[in-house]
């Protein structure tokens, strides 16, 4: 029975480690690939710098903007409905139905993004382009409202658990005290569940900034700083995608070892953020 | 009499198939026998071509396995230089440094145009060179400067591996400015839809591509199609080429070979290229 158990704890702590290098490993990579950017005084200019490549101009600022707007718009747009539509699974509607659209909603997420793609390149972009008659519909606005989709589930997800996990005993009280369900909503099921809706929205959050193929099949991909969520944008992993085949020796091709290093960074961040403010409600 | 004219027209089916099984097969026959994956990746006008020639051999021999990818010319030289695919195709020619570094092996099998084209709702079928680069400079932007509707032209652009890119920006830009504001698409075919989906577009494709859901554009007085790239009145042309690493080894070399025999040539001016044979 003892070695037995010392096996299999080693085979585990073999696993932690291996899944723990290998994270670290891909920072290290980054890092070391981005190294002849770094001692070549460029890093400054590529982080700062407009995207040129025909003019010498290596910058990765409007990527690293254009990530930043596309994912923090389609969390504005897509927090309320999520919230929203966890509120009615979970309080309203607990019944058959909350568990048929909960279902629905898990159903949501293994639909793969390339999906959400097409339907925003054939249905929402010419929609976009008539409506606000400027630009051709390839947008920051139309890659977050597609975005907002693909990544409610998990934000729809996660906000009803959070609501679940709110004690039985708790909700009996306030029926007790006379309360409806409009106060048990603001002064109960919020502050309580209030944790698990700060993890969900990050995490969404990195879901956005990670998410590819909507950015690059929707966003436009023009590389000016934007100014407006009705201009073309770039993100860093379509930027990454569409540079990735140029040639080795190039330096734009070394740039895109420092998109990769600032998206695992910002993602990083944002991780540590939710346990950190997850960990100090607990 | 009856038993007579069934025989008869057993006989003549039967010898109609066996003619036909040699005439179609006389290409392929190099096939026979052999086995394997095939794989094929990078220029994006070149697919269509791919498409038909490797259903062609597939069918004639099943045990042959081609995969087809996309990726643009950058993406092709590359991946054959690094060994990941077979034959690396490229619509532009793999510059000095990529063939010294790699050893590549070029073949050229077909000419090809890269045409402006705009939706056909656009009233605009006709520019100047100066036009253009203007439009693509971003010093013109609304489409009413040049004859058409009140709307802010939208500009359509590749990424950085597309031949097709290279070829546009040296032949019909001279190298001039690609305004910041283009939208960047990724292959020929969503060149294609980008611009039969946006009524206020400007790109530009491979003339293989163009049908009747985006409308080529009179450039100086030259339409783009096959007729004028073929007598060379349209300048902005280039051929597309097959990469492979060293001599083509066996499958791949088979391949190559069919691209440029009576058959492969006929797929090639059948999706709308100019043959070089």
């Amino acid at each position: 029975m003892q070695p037995r158990e010392h096996i299999a704890g080693i085979i585990f702590w073999g696993a932690t480690v291996l899944s723990a290098g290998v994270t670290l490993a891909v920072l290290g990579f980054m890092v070391i690939l981005s190294l002849p950017i770094i001692k070549n005084d460029m890093i400054l200019e590529v982080l700062m710098g407009p995207w040129s490549p025909d003019h010498g101009l290596f910058g990765i600022l409007p990527m690293i903007v254009g990530t930043l707007c596309i994912a923090l718009l389609s969390l504005v747009v897509s927090f309320p409905v999520s919230l929203g539509c966890s509120i009615f699974i979970e309080i309203i509607r607990p019944d058959k139905f909350g568990r048929f659209l909960k279902k629905f909603v898990r159903l949501m997420t293994a639909v793969p993004t390339v999906i959400y793609g097409f339907v925003g390149v054939f249905l929402l972009v010419p929609q976009v382009r008539e409506f606000v008659s400027h630009g051709s519909g390839m947008c920051i606005l139309s890659a977050s409202l597609m975005l907002g989709l693909v990544i409610s589930p998990t934000m729809i997800l996660f906000f009803s658990q959070s609501f679940a996990r709110v004690p039985k005993t708790y909700l009996n009280a306030v029926d007790a005290l006379g309360g409806n369900q409009f106060q048990k909503l603001i002064y109960l099921l919020f502050p309580q569940a209030w944790p698990g809706i700060l993890t969900g929205i990050i995490l969404a959050f990195g879901r956005a900034m990670g998410d590819t193929l909507i950015a690059l099949m929707i966003s436009g991909n023009s590389v000016m700083l934007t100014t407006s969520p009705l201009d073309s944008a770039r993100t860093l992993t379509a930027h990454i995608a569409m540079i990735i085949a140029a040639d080795f020796d190039s330096i734009e091709f070394k740039t895109i070892f420092v998109c990769g290093g600032i998206l695992y960074l910002m993602t990083s961040f944002g991780i540590l953020l939710a346990r950190f403010s997850a960990g100090k409600q607990n | 009499m009856k038993k007579t004219t069934v025989t008869k027209w057993v006989i003549l089916i039967a010898m109609f198939m066996v003619t036909a099984g040699i005439c179609s097969a006389s290409e392929l026959d190099s096939f026979t026998g052999e086995k394997g994956v095939l794989r094929i990746s990078g220029g994006t006008a070149h697919i269509p071509v791919m498409k038909e020639a490797a259903r062609r051999i597939m069918i004639f021999n099943p045990g042959i396995q081609i995969t087809i990818a996309g990726g643009g010319s950058g993406a092709g030289i590359k991946q054959v230089g690094e060994g990941l695919v077979n034959i690396g195709n490229s619509g532009r020619q793999a510059t000095e440094s990529e063939v010294s570094r790699y050893g590549l092996v070029i073949y050229k099998w077909a000419i090809d145009g890269v045409a402006v084209v705009v939706n056909p709702e656009n009233s605009v079928k006709q520019l100047s060179g100066k036009q253009l680069q203007d439009i693509f400079a971003g010093t013109i932007l609304n489409w009413k400067a040049l004859g058409g509707e009140d709307r802010a032209i939208n500009i359509y652009t590749r990424d950085e591996s597309s031949g097709t890119r290279s070829v546009f920006w040296k032949k019909a830009l001279n190298k001039g400015i690609i305004s910041g504001k283009a939208n960047f698409i990724v292959s020929n075919g969503a060149m294609k839809s980008a611009i039969t989906n946006d009524p206020y577009a400007i790109g530009y494709v491979s003339v293989g591509y163009i049908d009747k859901t985006v409308c080529p554009v009179r450039v100086d007085n030259v339409t783009p199609d096959l007729d004028t790239v073929k007598d060379g009145e349209y300048k902005v042309s280039r051929g597309l080429y097959s990469n492979t690493r060293g001599d083509a080894p066996g499958l791949a070399k088979k391949f190559i070979d069919y691209l440029l025999s009576p058959a492969g040539q006929e797929i090639v001016a059948q999706k709308g290229f100019i043959p070089v044979n």
